[in-house]
This record gives C-alpha cells, structure tokens and sequence, in this order.
C-alpha cells in the first residue's frame, strides 16, 4: 500500500494537514481570545462593583460568555476583533455589543433554567445564543428582514436550536408566547412599549441599554413587583463618580 | 497679449468659496453638522500646500503658466466630484472614534482627499500672483470678491436644488472659468474645445451618477431598512435637506419618553428627518382628542396640569406634536414658532389618506421665525412657554451637539422667556436625561443664575424639577409655586411613573421611587446648587455647569480639560459616553490641521535653508513668518468669532456664515484693491498703522454694541438682516482686506520668491486658526477670541515685513 504513495499524493496531504493545522491553530487563537475577554469583563465588573451592586458575574453568565463563539457573529473584515471588549459593526447600521455590556445585561436578568426570555432586536444573534445556554427557551423578535433571516440561519447552523427567530414587528411583544421570565430589548426605541411591560411576567426582570450604538450610557433594569407596579433602575456601567469631594 | 485674468479668477473663487460652503451641508448629512469646522481647515490647507509647491518649483511652473493655470482650474471642476466621492467612500463613523484609532486616519484622509480641489484652485491663484506681480492687489481683490459673491450665489442655489445637484453645478462653474480663463489669456486653439467638451461630459455623467452614502448609523437609513418604509417627500434649503418617511407595514409610534404606565398607542405617524436624522413625526389628523392622550404621558406635560394655560407659546414646533399636546390640555391659543419654512410645509402633506393639518387647527398660529426674535417683536405675555426636546437623542447621547452652538438656552434667552410670562405663568423645558447628569443640571443652574440675578424672585420658590429615565422637564414660575400646585406635581408624577426631582417642598423621601438611581444623584445635586456651596460644588464637578451665554452659546458643551485623564482611564470600561464626541472630532482636526499644516511649513523652509546663497542678506524670515502668521491668525478668529455671534442674528450657521464670510471677502478684497492706492498717499507703514487702528477699533466697538443692534434689528425681515450684517461686516473687512497686500506689495519689490510661501505661511495659520477658534470660543467665549485676534493684529505693526527696506531706501 505505502509504495502506491507518489509525491503528488504526499503534497497533497501535507496541504491538507497545513489547513487543518492552520484551522485548529486559528480556534485555539479565538479560544485563548475568548479566555481573554472574559478575564477583561471579570476584572471590570469588579471595578464597576459599587455601581453593579455586586463583585462578580454569574458563574454560568461568564461560562456562556467563554463558550459561545463570538467570531461566528461577527463579518470576516471584523473577526480579528470579535473578542475585543468593544461593539463592533455588523451592517445595516447595527452593532453587536460590547462583551462587557451584553455579560451585564445578561447577568440583570437574574435567568433560571427553565426561564423564557424574549428579545427583540436579534441583530447579530450572539445575545441570544448566550440567554440560549441559560435558560430553556429564547424568542427573538428581529424587524429588518435581512438580519433576522440571517441570524435565525447563524444560530440554527451552530445549534441553538432553543432560539426562536421571527422577522418583524416587536411592539406587541410576542403574545403567543408570553409571558416571559426576562425581557430583554436590544433595539432600544423610544419609549418602551407597553405590551412588554404586559408580558413581563410578576417579578421578571426586563434590561434596555440607553445610548448611542457604539456608547452605553447606561442599562435601564426594569423590574415588575408583586403589585404589578413597574420599577427602573438606572445603572451606570462604568466606575465613574461625577464629582470629586464629598457631594 | 494675455489679459489679467481677473473674471476667470473671480469665477473660480466664487466656485471654491460655494463648494467649501456645500461641503459643510454634504459632510452634514453623510456624517454629522461638526464637520463644518473641518472643512474651513482643509480648504485653507489646500490653498496653502499649493503655496508651498509653487515656492519650491516656482521657476519651473512659472515657465508653463498658462497651461498650469488653466490645467489647475480645469482640475478644480474634474476633483470638486471626483474627490467627494472618494471622500465618501473611507469608511469613516464618527461614533467609532473612541474605538479604533484607524477612525483618526480615515479622518485624515478624508481631510486629504477634499483639501484636493482646494489645492488646485490655490495653484491657479498663486501662479496667477506670481506672473502677474506687479497688480497683485487687483488679483487678491478679484479673488475676495469671488469668493465674496459665491458664497451668496451658493444660499440662492441651495433654495433651489439639492445639495447633490449643486455639486454638478458647482462643478460646471470651474469649467466655466477654465473657458473664461482660455480666452483672457490669449490662447485659445480648437483643441482646447475638444478638452471641454470631454470635461464636460465626465462632468456630466459623474455628477448625474452621484449618491451620497449617507452614514449607516443614521435614523433615516436605519429606518429605510425596516419594510414597507420609503421617502415620499423631500424638501432642501440652506437649514437642512427635510426627509418624509412612511412606513406601510409597521407604524412608527415615536413618543419620546411616554411612561411605563401609559396603555395608549400613538396615531399613524409619518417621520421627519432633518439631514437624514433627527427624527419628529407629524401625526394624523383626529377629531377625537381623546386618541391623543399618550403626549399626556409624558414629563413635558406637566404644565398643563399644574394649572390651565390659556395662552401657549412653543418655541421649536418642528411637525407639530407640542401644539396637539397643548390642544389636548385645553389650550385656547396656542403660538407655534418654527425656524423652517420648510417643516411646517410639510405638514401639509397628503399621502394617501393620511393628513394632519397641525397648524391649521383652531386656535393655532404658526410663525416662521426664531424663538427669541419673535419674543423680541411681540409683547404678549403667555401663561406657558415651552421648548421640548429640541436635539436627536443618539446624537445627543454621544456628545455630537457639543459644537452646535444654540442660543435658546443662554442665561439672556431665560430671562427673555421669563420676562414674556404671565403673573404665575410657567417657562418649561424638557431635555433628554443624560447619564451622569449634565443637560439637566446645568439648566437648573442657568435658571439659578437668572433668578439670583433678578432682584425680585425666590429660586427655591420657583422651580420644579422631574424626571422619567428618559428625559427631565424643568419648570421655572414666574412667582412661587403653591401648595396645590406641587400636589399636582406629585400626583402627575406618580400616576405616570415619573419621579419628582426639585420642588419647593421637596422631601428625600419623595425622590427616587419609581426610577431608581444608587444614590439619588439628581436630587443631591440639585440640592448641592441650591444650597450656599454651589460655586464649590460646579468646580468640583467633572462636566463643565457653568450657563452658556450669548458669549459662549455652547450649552451641550460639557467637557472639562480636568476630567480627561480620568475619562481616558476608563475607555473601554464602560466610559465611552463620558467624553464628548463632538469635541473630540474637533480636537483631532486641530491636532490634523497642525501636524499637516506644520509639514507644509517647515517642509519648504528646510528646503530655503538649503539654498540659503540664494537669499539676499537683506531678508528677515522671521518678520515674514511671524507678520503673515499674525494676521493670518486674526482673520480668521475675528471672521468666524463674528460669524458664530451672527448666529444669534441670522439664526442659522449657514446664513450667518454666508453672509459674514461674503462681507468679509468682498469688503476684504475692496480693502485690498484700494491698498495700493492708500500706499501711495501715506506710505506703507503709516497705511499700516491707520489699518490696525481701525481693526482694532471696530473689533472693540462691535463687541461692545452688537448685542443691542441684535435686539434692535429683531422686527427686521431676514433679507434686511442679510443685508445689514454685510453693511456691519463690511467696515472691518475692509480694512481687515489690507495688511496682507500691503506686506506681500512689500516682498513683491525686494524678495518676490517668498510670496508663495508668504501666502503658505498665512494659509496655514489660517487653518490652524480656524479650528483653534472654536476650541477657544467654546472655552473662553467670543469676547475673549476677538480680544486675542485684536492683540495679534497689534503685533503686526512691530513685525511688519522686511524692515531693512526702510532704512535701505533712508
């Protein structure tokens, strides 16, 4: 068998192994990358720990955020940057977020296991795909039509098949499946709509970052208490006290 | 026999001047409006790199002038399309700055790409300087007045078509003048009709082609992606290019800041966008106003319920929602104010079975004015006047309004709008609420400052303060708040979710309930500039507090120089919304025009150095370098510290800008025509001196009585103040026309090859000047800027060119 091996076919299989060997060197590059991030996004929670209110993240918040592979969310001219903790484009005039604002909004909600979450503004995916791994069911609500269709492929094809994608109009929430444990509303509008605060279910939790797209200016929580009655509150996501002295 | 090229000259001034000018509307609307500031840099780049070319190769172009100056005009009208669509195509997002430092380069190569047109037209003039020396001054004056006229042919042309159109046209004109510029030169072959008609057809087919790519991240574009949306409408002026969007399939439903208790749903919208973001909406016409109950659910309608308002004043009524707020509270007259024209057109519009009508309601009056002219030209009283989120969210967020000076939020605007109240009638004023606080917090101390100012008020007493966790709705009376009127408050608030900031009898307990901040930071600092440590706690705050005023009208201007080194320390922490963007951008273009304008001067000079046996004994480089910097500084600080103070009059940068930067280049170019003439009689330095003094004088005089001329002149119509502000200007500018022909008339004689660079040098510092102005204007305030220009001024009679002539000539 081994003398049928011509050289053709040996420069055949070291171009095979070279790829594979590069492919493997390039995930274990991402993996390290991904390490990386989510060292950066414990070491800043602990510095923003007063405005957070608590010193760490959940455990299974920052495993997600190790595990999910933000690269695949990201367009090729933007993948050298996918674990940089930074928001990055992803056309149509959208951002996939900051590592460090989507492990906060996410750690927010408080999830259970067999929580349902909805979403809307699926953009990318990779929010969903990291509520995928907490919880038992996330419907995401997308309204442009391209990046919706887009995402629902992304996440069917690296199997986030708990994720529910739909293209269209988030105002009404999503009825069919309310309520829900957490909202969360990546897409912020102008005001918040009041069929989410109807489908958040007594003691959800529903979390909207405020800003422009490439700058958080702040998370709105939004809690529903027993009574039904609605409270915000607004957190800075950063360690910054605006005046010196003791005002 | 070549003629002076004076008409083709002029022509291509006038090109220049209107293309520097539509730049400034593309760059708003594919980008953001603080790219203005850049664009006056770059084209004074571009005019003083090809200074500094012409000074190197002088002997070999000079050799071939005709051909380079018609070549460089024709190259004008080709690069003026070519290198804007270039431009567009960097990837440039202004948000991304504080992100990834390749935002910088694109920058700068954006800046490189549009200074290119700028290059050629500087070449063309300072060929034109150079062969024709010896009537050097009726060229400088051809050129100002060129320039002068383009910039009011550029205000017309914009009422007339689009800004993309313009561009075509603008173009057109450069070909024009390279026609023009064929025959004053005596050299005219057939062949030569043969280039322009290939000119023209590139021209043509490249102008026709042109998009403008507007920034992704924009509303407009954003919206347009959504399905069932298109623009049905579009309307452009010198105010902004008006956008009307429909969206067939899912409604907009823009309610800014309408409560988490609010069940109601808002009525089919068309939206409006002003340069492609911005966004209001008009709203469809109802008979039922009880289905406009959601403007109900907002902070802005506090007023109405604290007690019924009669007579309503909105000052900024854009498409109208305010005025259907006040109609739903039972207002019985209601006076819209809105800038333009244009918008409350548009809310006539009819789109299928949709109309609104807004302005035609009973009871609804609508002027076309300014909100302080027409207070200043009417003297009714009103129970209520109101301003109400009068900027873009995002762009607000990220710190992209800190350049655009308003002055509708002066300490002089409040006490005006306070001084046209009813007894007991309320002023409001609704912001976005921003995080850390800032808008919210320096409004209250601007309201402080003007009732601490007034002899007869009690800040405690008049000022009420709310918030939801969107935007913050300021109230100040005109007398004191009752008892009934803060439960009121308390009631509306709590109804809605929203939560009391500031009333007279405020209690901690009553704050923070339904938007939670840990701790309470609008109420302790509200409570910090109420109380007698107010001075100490502004100084100790990180975002500057201090009330914008008719001097330094920069209100979103929050950064502190102190705060820096903190807020870089926490990029990429969460801390990108602490730096103002806006200012950032500027800073960068400064930090680009230096570096680029420094190469452009010290790159010849180390060149001289090394034909320093070709320099006569006699030259003083430093005199030349120092004089033409000088002046070169000052013109451009007192031409735009004027332009942005007759803002206030003209009402919008692009009018104030048109007509200061016309007065200044026509009279300039007077001025410079009737040097050589004023030479004669008393000789250049006593010329020079007499020059100064009146700049000086002027200068001085202008600060000290503009601001009643301001007042006086509000009844006038816009043409009139056009006008009047031409007739203002032209005084100073004239006189401002002379020191650099009286210098360059001196280096014509003894060292004509450092003309170029004489003009390079000036070119430069204009460039630097240009934007070093706004950065100290937002700072310092006008005053102080006019009062820095009137120094340097002074200065160039101590380093006026070349003084070895004099006593040669003794």
């Amino acid at each position: 068998m081994y003398k049928n091996i011509n050289l053709k076919d040996g420069l055949l299989l070291t171009v095979l192994m070279l790829c594979l060997n590069i492919n493997v060197q390039a995930e274990e590059n991402y993996s390290m990358a991904r390490q990386e991030m989510v060292r950066v996004i414990e070491d800043l929670v602990y510095v923003t720990r007063t405005h957070l209110d608590k010193e760490q993240l959940d455990e299974k918040v920052l495993q997600m955020m190790a595990k999910v592979l933000r690269h695949e969310f990201v367009p090729d001219e933007n993948k050298h940057n996918a674990y940089e903790n930074r928001p990055l484009s992803i056309g149509y005039g959208q951002t996939i977020s900051q590592p460090y604002i989507v492990a906060i909004m996410t750690d927010l909600l408080e999830l259970k296991e067999d929580s349902r979450v909805l979403e809307l503004g699926t953009g990318s995916g990779y929010q969903a795909a990291i509520l995928s791994g907490l919880v038992k069911q996330v419907f995401s609500i997308e309204i442009v039509e391209s990046l919706g269709l887009a995402a629902k492929e992304r996440l069917m094809r690296l199997g986030y098949d708990n994720v529910t994608v739909k293209v269209g109009d988030g105002y009404y929430g999503w009825e069919e499946y309310a309520p829900f444990d957490a909202i969360i509303v990546t897409a912020a509008g102008n005001h918040i709509p009041p069929s989410l605060s109807k489908q958040l279910k007594v003691g959800g939790r529903m979390i909207i970052p405020v800003g422009s797209l490439f700058m958080t200016q702040q998370l709105l929580l939004v809690s529903k208490q027993d009574d039904a009655k609605l409270i915000t509150r607004q957190i800075l996501p950063v360690s910054f006290v605006p005046v010196t002295g003791g005002h | 026999m070549p003629r002076l090229p004076v008409i083709s000259l002029a022509i291509l001034s006038a090109a220049a001047l209107a293309y520097e000018l539509l730049l400034m509307r593309l760059l708003s609307i594919i980008f953001w409006h603080h790219f203005a500031y850049m664009v006056i840099g770059l084209s004074l780049l571009g005019h003083g790199f090809s200074g500094s070319v012409v000074m190197v190769l002088q002997d070999k172009l000079l050799k071939y002038f005709r051909q380079l100056y018609i070549g460089s005009i024709l190259l004008f009208s080709l690069f003026s399309i070519i290198s804007f669509q270039w431009a567009q195509n960097i990837p440039f997002n202004a948000e991304e700055i504080l992100w990834d430092w390749w935002q910088g380069v694109y920058l700068l190569i954006i800046f490189l790409f549009l200074s290119l047109p700028f290059f050629f037209v500087g070449l063309a003039i300072c060929l034109a300087f150079l062969h024709f020396k010896r009537q050097l001054s009726r060229l400088y004056a051809a050129d100002l007045l060129g320039a002068g006229v383009g910039c009011l042919v550029f205000v017309l042309l914009l009422y007339i078509v689009f800004p993309k159109s313009a561009l075509f046209y603008i173009s057109l004109s450069g070909l024009l003048a390279a026609v023009i510029a064929v025959i004053e030169l005596g050299r005219f072959r057939l062949s030569f009709i043969g280039m322009v008609l290939i000119f023209l057809a590139f021209i043509c087919w490249t102008g026709w082609q042109l998009n403008l790519q507007i920034s992704p991240y924009k509303s407009l574009p954003k919206m347009l992606l959504i399905n069932g949306t298109q623009v049905i409408a579009e309307k452009s002026s010198p105010l902004g290019m008006l956008s009307v969007l429909v969206s067939n399939q899912i409604p907009l439903r823009y309610v800014p800041g309408m409560s988490l208790s609010s069940g109601s749903e808002p009525l089919p919208q068309l939206g409006v966008f002003t340069d492609a973001d911005n966004m209001s909406v008009i709203t469809s016409k109802t008979d039922d106003l009880m289905r406009l109950d959601y403007l109900d659910q907002t902070t802005s309608a506090l007023p109405y319920h604290l007690q019924m308002a009669e007579t309503v004043l909105i000052i900024g009524s854009g498409s109208g929602n305010d005025v259907l707020q006040a109609k739903i509270n039972h207002a019985g007259k209601i006076d819209a104010v809105e800038l333009n024209k244009q918008l409350v057109e548009l809310t006539d519009i009819h789109y299928l079975d949709f109309v609104s009508h807004v302005y035609q309601q009973p009871g609804v009056s609508v002027h076309i004015a300014d909100g302080r002219d027409f207070l200043n030209t009417h003297s009714q009283r009103y129970d209520l006047i109101k301003l109400s989120l009068l900027d873009s969210f995002n762009a607000s967020a990220a710190g992209l309004y800190a350049l655009n000076e308003s002055y509708l939020y002066t300490v002089e605007a409040l006490q005006l709008y306070l001084s046209r109240l009813k007894l007991g009638g309320y002023l409001c004023i609704t912001r976005w609420l921003k995080m850390p606080p800032r808008d919210t917090l320096k409004l209250f101390n601007t309201a402080l400052t003007v009732l601490d100012n007034s002899s007869d008020t009690n800040a405690r007493q008049q000022l009420m303060l709310i918030r939801s966790w969107q935007t913050t709705t300021l109230i100040i009376k005109n007398g004191i708040f009752s008892s009934e009127e803060i439960i009121e408050a308390e009631s509306f608030t709590s109804k809605r979710n929203f939560d009391l900031v500031y009333t007279p009898e405020i209690q901690p307990k009553q704050v923070n309930q339904y938007n939670i901040l840990t701790p309470a930071v609008f109420y302790q600092y509200t409570q910090a500039l109420l109380s007698g440590d107010r001075q100490n706690f502004i100084e100790q705050y990180k975002f500057n507090l201090q009330p914008a005023t008719d001097d330094r009208p920069y209100f979103q201007h929050f950064f502190r120089w102190s705060s820096l080194p903190e807020m870089i320390g926490l990029l990429h922490k969460g801390g990108e919304s602490l730096v103002e963007t806006g200012y950032l951008i500027v800073f960068v273009t400064f930090c680009i025009a230096i570096l680029t304008s420094t190469l452009l001067i010290l790159g010849p000079l180390w060149w001289l150095n090394g034909f320093k046996h070709i320099i006569p004994s006699t030259v003083k480089h430093r005199h030349v370098f120092v004089y033409f910097s000088a002046i070169g500084l000052g013109f451009l600080m007192i031409e735009i510290a004027f332009m942005q103070k007759f803002i206030l009059f003209l009402h919008h940068p692009v009018y104030a800008i048109a007509a200061t930067l016309a007065a200044f280049l026509v009279f300039a170019g007077l001025g410079s025509a009737c040097s050589s003439n004023l030479v004669q009689r008393f000789g250049q330095r006593l010329c020079l001196r007499i020059v100064i003094i009146f700049i000086v004088g002027l200068s001085l005089g202008y600060l000290l009585l503009l601001p009643e001329i301001f007042v006086w002149g509000s009844a006038l119509s816009m043409p009139i103040r056009f006008f009047l502000t031409i007739c203002l200007i032209a005084p100073l500018a004239f006189f401002m026309g002379m020191p650099m022909p009286l210098a360059l008339g001196r280096l014509a004689k003894q060292a004509d090859y450092l003309i170029p660079w004489a003009w390079a040098i000036n070119s430069c510092a204009s460039v630097i000047s240009s934007v070093l102005t706004v950065l100290l204007a937002m700072q310092f305030g006008f005053s102080v800027v006019i009062l820095m220009a009137v120094v340097l001024y002074a200065l160039a009679i101590f380093i006026f060119p070349l003084p070895q002539l004099t006593r040669e000539a003794h």
